[in-house]
């Protein structure tokens, strides 16, 4: 049963991150996903200072909260004439730096490990259930996963369209009235929402792994939007499936191998992609000197 | 022209990137069923003009009319076809979905384009010579195909009032061609075409009406009157390279 729970958490992890990832690595924002998953860090650490309990939804609006102030902090340095990778740089880093030294701070007094935090710990999440009048309901993780999922796929299909255009031509969107900036806070708050659900599993540093590597796969295996968005989130589940057997067999970290196995179907994706993978364009190469 | 129902009328138009004025108090009214041709060096704000008049870059003063109403009101009137550099081609799309975007703003907020505006799009495609590319990858496409892709989209978002940002830019003569056609065919429409144009020597044979600006708008008008070598030598200055044909040159060129 322990295995299904972690499984089932890395799956949903996977599942949010390769939606929002596809659309990231789109608009050529993966840095901001970086960026943005390391910054909800001192989100964390302040809610969890003020509330004094790891309950999720202080932490979700913390994170989320630094989510939006790294995201409007990035805009307004690159506004201000910084280059817009150097800002990034600097904002994620040092609002990272502010979480570690809040944690290390206070770790003496409050039960928040921080290298749980940073890599998480997957296997623990089935011990932390979920209890309504006395009933076990399943992990919190889950629950808090599987909700973020719904809300996530909610947004995206109902504004896929605006999504869509945004990212492939934000000049012709707000020719035609789409408030581009709106759907881009969005697309930065639902990277938040999930940074954050994700933390306690797979920790602020692997989330980005699943937040970029499924998507760079699935660009590579399609030609089209909706397809990429399914591969996507096949390749993140495989990821956690493969991942999970793999830290079982090794003993290793789960939240590691999973992302390492992410990393594998990259690889492969890379080498093997029947129109842009390398065997296939030194195919084409040779059969057009031939 | 009735007063105050022009396609567009652009008031005193100012833009400033970080301070710097870009566009500085543009005043022109564009007449309907024109073909428009916005004329000046590299750095003169032409595409600045355009995306102003649009609201993608805010203006320091001015007042745009379109139709006798703010931009806002009138989105529905209006096509823009963005320059062709300006999105990734790389993009997981095809071509027949670029023209489909076109649809976007007559589709409600959470409507998804169905079969009425695929046709809608084919049709545009078919229009501009690219029907046989509709499920073509737009990374496959050459540079005059992508092009005309954009003037499809634009052609399918069915407006009176067009800005085209250097369509003609980098494209082979096959597309070149196409445009033209499909200019002569929205002129025939009585509709209004604004055109950012840098190529000299075909501006008397394409355009009704040009906007000769740098910074400021050097002249407006007719283009047998205002594309005249004393308006383009002040539009241009010193930059007006050695090579590049004044009017009075290239009629008798043309007419060899």
């Amino acid at each position: 049963m322990s295995g299904f729970w972690i499984v089932l958490t890395g799956a949903l992890v996977a599942s949010c991150c390769a939606i929002l990832g596809c659309f990231l690595i789109l608009r050529r924002m993966a840095l901001i996903g970086d960026a943005i998953s390391h910054a909800v860090l001192p989100g964390i650490a302040i809610a969890f200072l003020m509330s004094g309990t790891r309950d999720s939804i202080f932490m979700l609006l913390g994170a989320a909260a630094f989510g939006f102030i790294a995201v409007f902090l990035i805009e307004m340095f690159r506004s201000g004439g910084v280059q817009s990778d150097a800002s990034i740089g600097v904002v994620f880093t040092a609002l990272f730096a502010v979480g570690v030294v809040l944690i290390s701070l206070n770790a003496r007094n409050i039960d928040l490990d921080l290298d749980c935090v940073l890599f998480g710990e997957i296997a623990y999440v089935q011990w932390s259930t979920l209890e309504i009048g006395g009933a076990d309901l399943g992990p919190k993780a889950v629950w808090l996963l599987g909700f973020t999922l719904v809300v996530i796929l909610l947004v995206i299909s109902l504004f896929y369209k605006q999504f869509k255009l945004t990212s492939f031509d934000p000049a012709l969107a707000a020719a035609l009235g789409i408030p581009v900036a709106l759907f881009h806070y969005a697309l930065m708050g639902l990277v938040s929402m999930a940074s954050v659900s994700s933390f306690e599993s797979v920790g602020a540093i692997l989330v980005v792994g699943l937040l970029i590597i499924p998507p760079a796969a699935a660009y590579l295996l399609t030609d089209r939007l909706g397809p990429m968005l399914v591969i996507s989130v096949a390749v993140g589940i495989v990821s956690s499936i493969a991942g999970y057997a793999a830290a079982v067999a090794l003993d290793a970290s789960i939240a590691g191998c999973m992302v390492c196995a992410a990393g594998v179907l990259f690889a492969a994706a890379f080498l093997l992609s029947p129109k842009h993978g390398l065997l296939a364009l030194r195919r084409a190469r040779s059969r057009a000197a031939a | 022209m009735k007063n105050g129902t022009a396609p567009l009328a652009v008031e005193n138009l100012t833009v400033a990137y970080r301070k710097k004025p870009v566009v500085r108090g543009v005043t022109f009214e564009a007449a309907e069923g024109e073909l428009i041709g916005i004329i000046g060096p590299n750095g003169a704000g032409k595409s600045t003009l355009i995306k102003a008049i649009l609201g993608l870059v805010p203006s320091l003063e001015g007042d745009v009319r379109i139709y006798g109403r703010p931009y806002g009101q009138q989105r529905k009137r209006v096509g823009y076809v963005p320059q062709r550099e300006s999105v990734d081609w790389d993009f997981p799309t095809h071509a027949l979905d670029v023209v489909t975007m076109g649809r976007y703003g007559h589709l409600g907020m959470f409507k998804r384009p169905g079969k009425q505006e695929k046709e809608i799009a084919l049709d545009c495609l078919d229009k501009v010579g690219m029907a046989g590319f509709a499920n073509r990858q737009i990374s496959q496409l050459s540079g005059g195909q992508q092009q005309r892709v954009f003037l499809a989209r634009a052609l399918a978002q069915d407006a009176e009032l067009y800005f085209m940002d250097e369509p003609f830019a980098g494209v082979d003569a096959a597309t070149e061609k196409a445009i033209i056609t499909l200019l002569g065919e929205l002129k025939r429409q009585g509709k209004t075409v604004l055109v950012v144009h840098h190529d000299l020597a075909t501006v008397a044979d394409y355009f009704d009406s040009v906007l000769l600006i740098n910074g400021e708008k050097i002249a407006y008008g007719p283009t047998a009157s205002t594309f005249t070598p004393e308006l383009l030598h002040r539009t241009y200055g010193g930059k007006l390279a050695f090579g590049i044909p004044v009017p009075a040159a290239f009629s008798a060129a043309k007419g060899g």
